[in-house]
């Protein structure tokens, strides 16, 4: 079957100096857009810098409810990361023709949003000065951490994580900045020379990145599926009712697959309108990616059953204290919004063929996006707040602390995202060259 | 003296509690605990190591009350310990799950993982109003904002009582250790004591017939005991 991708329609030149295009000069919208972020970002900066300064009682947290928006924004931002890995290195590694213009946007995602997940563990802690304290290694007595606890789990795994993402995203990115190096000027001449490594083109060089691309793949892949399990067993390694559930791991990477898809849709149709690029981002590659959003939507409503069918089912009054509340007490409108946006809309819009267009998909990828943050909300609010003695319930109401951070966080995204599209072509270009 | 040669634990007889509180009052004055005011208790921001559940049974009018002084039940396997990344919880030589507030950098998983609810954070540095800041208890550390603090048995009592009687070049006697919440109470039901010693009271009250521990199907062996008319 012929594919609709661009590579066979245009020359190299052409594609080239389509997709280096956007890296030049700033337009004044760019730059009012990337202001208004950067005011965003700044504000949440000073929310953290006053809960700091005053205390994490600023927050809105409180006995029972120790964690809450920083820890739901935490397990959010890193399922969007698992958008790069997942999608990039098993298309990559079946060879998918049709990924060349996706890859990259994909992967730019998995560093930006792990760089933002990883800081609210950090943001979180009541006194997050001494974060180093989690890392493996002795302190002045000689006391290490300790390797019981799944928070020490947390930081190998997503160090581990963001240092193979960077490289991985890195990787791909050297010809290109090679090429770039040979073509620009001032400051720019001298990053992406730098950046390139010394790279020359020659077929050693080749060959060595070939390689290289392939095992990264491979190992990205178990660690993006290992660290959302370890993210997950956050909760089930605990006796919490309806945390200590054994299909935790694979429903987090389900999930966080899910909501990656969604936001590299997102991002995709962004990039699309405001580069032009809609010679190399497809519908193509709108609708195959959406029938993969529906997939993981499928996927994900099976675990979502699994987890409360068996749950109801065993009828453990722990658990149901827990499980009324999601279903039919006072968290029942967030249960029933977020089965609406995870699996309803992509459903009917995605499923139904005749719906599924750039617009629907684009539709469906932010309703699930809401979801799957409300996913988050339901896991981790109710359970905290009916604990196993009635004595001690409670609720939970986030203050403007949290809501300024997690907001900022949103806007960091996408300013760290614009950033790096004005430095780097979104689109491998060298790709296209190897035909 | 072996160091492991106490192991300390507790018995409260509910049927004697009379839910006066005077076990909560005296635990704030021994152990340095900060005060909360209506809005912050309202928040869920108030600390009290030592708390009194009330249980109601029956329709009203026809209502019998039953108090239930809950505090930290220094777990033999307690959740708490293995999911703090900082060892800054743990089961001392004694039995005692302790909290070593200079390591806590405040994750809060211990509160989370804790089915009894007896850990609380401090939100805020502490403070407190006139002129009860001149009133601290010299043996107990005051903890600053942002770690996990509970219930520690009063070891500042029982490290005096064990320097004591290592002095004295004596063993420790049954009943000589006495947490705040046990001198306090005027109904005498709660009982502090060594559970290695099969003679000490609180021994003999955890073989009682009507002991029976808080939400043993969790499985963490908690050493708090409390006894009850079997109904």
């Amino acid at each position: 079957m012929a594919t609709a991708t661009a590579t066979t329609v245009s020359p190299y030149n052409e594609v080239r100096s389509d997709l280096w295009r956007p890296l030049s000069g700033a337009s004044p919208r760019y730059l009012a857009i990337l202001a208004g972020l950067a005011a965003i970002v700044l504000w949440g900066a000073f929310a953290w810098s006053y809960q700091l300064l005053h205390g994490i009682g600023v927050a809105g947290i409180r006995r029972p409810v120790f964690w809450g928006f920083y820890l739901i924004d935490f397990v959010f931002w890193i399922g969007i990361s698992h958008a790069g890995t997942l999608i990039s290195a098993i298309l990559r590694l079946t060879d998918a023709g049709w990924r060349k213009p996706v890859t990259r946007a994909a992967e730019a995602i998995t560093v930006f949003a792990l760089m933002i997940g990883g800081m609210f563990p950090i943001i979180h802690l009541g006194r997050a000065w001494l974060f180093y304290w989690l890392f493996p290694y002795p302190n002045s007595r000689l006391l290490w951490p300790n390797f019981r606890s799944p928070l020490v789990w947390d930081v190998t795994a997503i160090s581990t994580y963001l240092t193979g993402s960077a490289i991985y995203l890195f990787l791909p990115l050297i010809p290109d900045v090679a090429q770039l190096a040979k073509h620009a000027t001032g400051w720019r001449r001298f990053v992406y020379r730098k950046l390139s490594l010394g790279w020359t083109g020659s077929d050693r060089e080749w060959n060595a990145l070939e390689h290289a691309m392939k095992l990264m793949a491979c190992i990205i892949l178990a660690v993006a599926v290992s660290v959302h399990t370890v993210v997950a067993w956050d909760f089930s390694m605990s006796v919490a009712p309806m945390w200590h559930s054994t299909i935790f791991g694979p429903y987090f990477v389900v999930g966080a697959i899910f909501s990656g898809i969604a936001a590299l849709l997102i991002a995709m149709a962004i990039i699309r309108r405001a580069m032009h690029l809609e010679k190399y981002l497809t519908p193509h590659h709108f609708n195959n990616l959406s029938k993969l959003l529906l997939l993981m939507s499928l996927l994900w409503l099976y675990f979502t059953v699994s987890e409360n069918l068996t749950a109801w089912y065993g009828n453990e009054p722990k658990e149901m204290n827990v499980f009324g509340a999601q279903l039919r007490g006072s968290f029942a409108p967030y249960f029933w919004a977020m089965v609406f946006c995870n699996f309803v809309v992509p459903f009917i819009l995605l499923g139904i063929k005749k719906l599924r267009t750039i617009k629907t998909a684009i539709i469906a990828s932010i309703t699930v996006l809401i979801g799957m943050w409300l996913e988050r909300f339901l896991i981790i609010i109710p359970t905290l707040s009916f604990g196993r003695l009635s004595s001690t319930w409670g609720n939970y109401a986030p203050s403007w602390v949290e809501i300024s951070i997690t907001v900022a966080t949103f806007a960091a995204m996408i300013a760290l995202y614009l950033i790096f599209a004005k430095l780097f072509p979104i689109i491998a270009v060298w790709e296209f060259e190897q035909e | 003296m072996n160091e492991a040669a106490h192991r300390w634990g507790m018995a409260i007889d509910i049927d004697r509690c009379t839910g006066c509180q005077a076990c909560v009052t005296a635990c704030h004055a021994e152990n340095n605990i900060p005060l909360s005011d209506p809005e912050s208790a309202a928040k869920g921001r108030a600390v009290h190591w030592i708390r009194v559940d009330r249980y109601y049974e029956g329709e009203f009018p026809d209502i019998k009350v039953k108090h239930m002084p809950v505090l930290c039940q220094h777990c033999e396997d307690a959740p708490c310990e293995p999911v703090c990344p900082v060892y800054a919880t743990y089961q001392n030589p004694e039995g005692l799950n302790v909290q070593v507030y200079n390591r806590c950098v405040g994750t809060r998983y211990c509160a989370n993982n804790c089915p009894y609810s007896v850990r609380f954070f401090n939100w805020f540095d502490p403070a407190w109003p006139q002129p009860l800041n001149l009133q601290h208890n010299p043996d107990v550390s005051i903890r600053v904002g942002g770690v996990m603090e509970k219930c520690t048995f009063c070891i500042q009592r029982i490290s005096r009582v064990e320097l004591d009687a290592k002095t004295e070049n004596r063993p420790v006697a049954d009943g000589e250790v006495q947490p705040a919440c046990v001198q306090s109470c005027p109904a005498e039901a709660v009982v502090f004591g060594d559970l290695n010693d099969p003679e000490s009271k609180v021994s003999r009250m955890a073989g009682s017939g009507r002991a029976q521990r808080l939400l043993e199907e969790v499985g963490a062996k908690p050493k708090v005991f409390y006894l009850q008319k079997a109904t």
